[in-house]
């Protein structure tokens, strides 16, 4: 009974305060600007929900952040964290890029096809290096996927100034993508009609990024390798008694990420910029370890943070128009804010506060024996 | 004569880039340190980062309203303080998860710091030029003048070791004063032991949180001063993520120091002399070499920081009990 309602507790206190937090962040900070914080609120949930372009936008982003909150919460379902998800999500890019450059006049579907496997592939390969080292030499996965992020910047940058750069061109970008390889987005399908979409770049990568949540499921619940993984992270040694092999399953699991991660820039390119910058994901891969923490690792949860991030961004993003003096930064802050909740809170996912709960109720018990 | 002029030539250009190095490695040398106090007492801080951003902004705010470079000073100290304290109450207090809420603190910094820019400066998330009295300017040691016409001596004196603003003297007072506190005093024992082995701390009859507490205001003041001295010792102001990942990298010297004050220093100047030549490399070609990629150059300290993980150069074992809440949570 007490576990049940600790369960039901932690289940909805978390998400609740995440998400009190998250607005609380956004209208503290239009407070200090001087700003009116019931009217931003409002002026951003209309950008984000109130017509059709700003819900296209809002899922467009969210599609994004699915994959992001993937890469974070795979490996954490292992035990580890993934800070690596910007710098995965970069190479996911170059992959989908080669990929074009190659073979870019082949039949469009096939093209996006092999580009999101490509993505994929360059995603966990750069997981690989520090979920190997993390496996066998302890090197932690925190330190060495933030190096990586940084090693991943230089790499990309040196790789658009030397070679992908496109001839005459000053801007860090590759040549644009040939048009049939645009996916159709929402924008194209609803012009002219009632619900025209305006610009919304959302396209069916969103239906990608669901299946991708359920594959994350069904790997988790419903594979031996799944089993191995939440073994491996509820306790790496016990699964190594049971007959585990707990690094083999880390590296699988943190590369899984990884390949998550590769697949936001095929979203972003194939939807909507059709060209490989130097800042293609704009720091979707941190927003994932915020949708990670709220969604708590789950399936649904992550598609439902992700959703709410993604009426965040878009919603900021008309905030910043409405109010000028407001700037989409303020949906950082709301990032980094629901993060450190979920920090504080995180004795609460690790049963603490159920253990304190049910040790002051067991006190008084125990006294009158 | 022409030999003669070539060699000048060459130890002018060393001794600038000496000096250069001395001033890079300021800010890392005060944000690494700050880590190694929060590390060694068994609190991890990735939030480096967000506290030297949160510094640099409000200090270059607040001296640019004050017209004083000293309350700047206080208001960077003030801000990184009050996250370092903030990552207290969720590492210590809450006993949640130290990697995320250090994780947290580097997303608000970078989105609150521009948001406030803007809104109180108007400037596109940057703060007004600083006027002279509002920043840290040059001080010039005794005699720097005089003794400078001694050929080499004198001139390392008056370039090198003169001539730096505050923050670069506090950072490399620090360095010092940081062995000394952890090797030789009773509270350095006791911080270390907290990061080795809390559990004997308890039973010694000393608080662990108290402890770990103190480190923290320590780690916030000095990551107050890394970030004041980019905004307004090395910068003239704020600039959006004018961090620029400093706060990561001074997280690779700790980890390649291997949690020392000394070797930190020696990984702090490495690091900032890969800087120094970057900057002087920009599209030199080396004899032999041929063209070095600045993007090489850049991602070399997290190369070797990955390296030093790997343990394939020495291995680096962190406090034992680092990243670990006392008591642990069952």
């Amino acid at each position: 009974m007490v576990r049940r309602l600790y369960r039901v507790l932690a289940a909805l206190l978390i998400p609740a305060a995440s998400l009190a937090t998250a607005l609380a962040a956004v209208a503290g900070l239009v407070l200090i600007i001087g700003e009116n914080p019931g009217r931003a609120l409002l002026t951003l949930l209309r950008g984000a929900l109130g017509d059709p372009e700003g819900i296209g936008y809002t899922l467009f982003y969210a599609t994004d952040f699915v994959f992001a909150g993937l890469a974070v919460a795979l490996p954490f379902q292992a035990g580890l964290f993934n800070i690596g998800a910007e710098g995965q999500a970069a190479l996911g890019g170059l992959g989908a890029t080669l990929v074009v450059l190659a073979v870019g006049g082949l039949p469009a579907p096939l093209v996006v096809i092999m580009a999101a496997i490509a993505a994929a592939g360059f995603g966990a390969a750069w997981a690989f290096v520090p979920a190997l080292l993390q496996a066998w030499r302890g090197s932690h996965l925190v330190i060495t996927t933030i190096m990586f992020n940084f090693i991943a910047t230089a790499l990309m940058t040196w790789l658009l100034v030397e070679v992908l750069i496109a001839p005459g061109q000053s801007a860090l970008e590759t040549r644009t993508f040939p048009p049939a390889l645009w996916l159709p987005t929402l924008a194209d399908l609803t012009a002219g009609t009632r619900f025209d979409a305006g610009e919304a770049p959302l396209n069916p990568i969103a239906f990608l990024a669901l299946l991708a949540a359920a594959f994350y499921w069904l790997l988790l619940h419903r594979t031996p390798l799944g089993y191995e993984i939440r073994a491996a992270g509820l306790n790496p040694l016990a699964a190594q008694a049971a007959g585990i092999r707990v690094p083999r399953t880390v590296v699988l699991a943190v590369c899984g990420g990884g390949a998550f991660a590769g697949l936001i820039a095929v979203n972003e390119l194939f939807g909507a910029q059709h060209r490989l910058t130097a800042d293609l994901t704009a720091g979707a891969g941190f927003a994932g370890i915020a949708v990670a923490l709220l969604g708590r690792s789950r399936p649904v949860g992550i598609v439902l943070a992700a959703v709410l991030f993604g009426a965040l961004n878009q919603g900021g993003a008309a905030l910043s128009f409405d109010m000028p003096s407001v700037t989409r930064d303020v949906v950082t802050v709301a990032e980094g804010a629901v993060i450190f909740v979920c920090g504080i809170l995180d004795g609460v996912a690790r049963g603490h506060i159920g253990q304190s709960l049910r040790a002051l109720w067991a006190a008084p018990a125990r006294q009158a024996a | 004569m022409g030999g003669a002029g070539a060699t000048g030539g060459l130890s002018l250009l060393l001794i600038s880039f000496v000096a250069s190095t001395v001033r890079l490695a300021a800010p890392l040398m005060l944000a690494a340190l700050a880590g190694l106090y929060a590390e060694r007492s068994g609190v991890v801080d990735i939030g480096l980062e967000g506290k030297m951003l949160a510094a640099a902004f409000s200090g270059a705010a607040v001296a640019s309203l004050t017209g004083s470079a000293i309350f700047g000073l206080a208001a960077g100290i003030a801000a990184a303080l009050l996250l370092a304290l903030l990552h207290g109450v969720a590492a210590i207090a809450a006993r949640g998860d130290q990697i995320v809420s250090g994780m947290a603190f580097n997303l608000i910094a970078a989105g609150a710091t521009p948001s406030l820019a803007s809104a109180w400066f108007g400037q596109r998330g940057t703060t007004p030029p600083l006027p002279s009295g509002a920043r840290f300017g040059p001080i010039t040691l005794p005699f720097a003048q005089s003794l400078g016409e001694i050929p080499l001596v004198g001139r390392v004196y008056a370039t090198i070791i003169s001539g730096h603003t505050l923050p670069v003297y506090l950072a490399w007072l620090a360095v010092p004063l940081t062995a000394f506190v952890l090797a030789r005093t009773r509270f350095g024992l006791r911080l270390r032991a907290a990061g080795e082995s809390p559990e004997s701390v308890d039973a010694a009859g000393l608080s662990v949180a108290r402890l770990r507490f103190t480190a923290l205001v320590v780690n916030g003041a000095l990551c107050g001063v890394s970030g004041v001295c980019l905004s307004m010792a090395q910068g003239n102001g704020f600039l959006r993520d004018m961090s620029a990942g400093r706060g990561y990298l001074a997280l690779a010297a700790l980890i390649f120091g291997k949690w020392r004050p000394w070797p930190v220093l020696g990984a702090c100047l490495l690091f900032a002399a890969a800087d120094a030549v970057q900057a002087r490399l920009q599209g030199v070609v080396l004899p032999g070499l041929g063209m070095v990629p600045v993007q090489l150059i850049q991602a070399l300290p997290y190369l070797i920081t990955v390296a030093i993980l790997a343990g394939f150069v020495g291995r680096a074992r962190p406090p034992r009990a680092l990243g670990r809440p006392y008591p642990p949570i069952a």
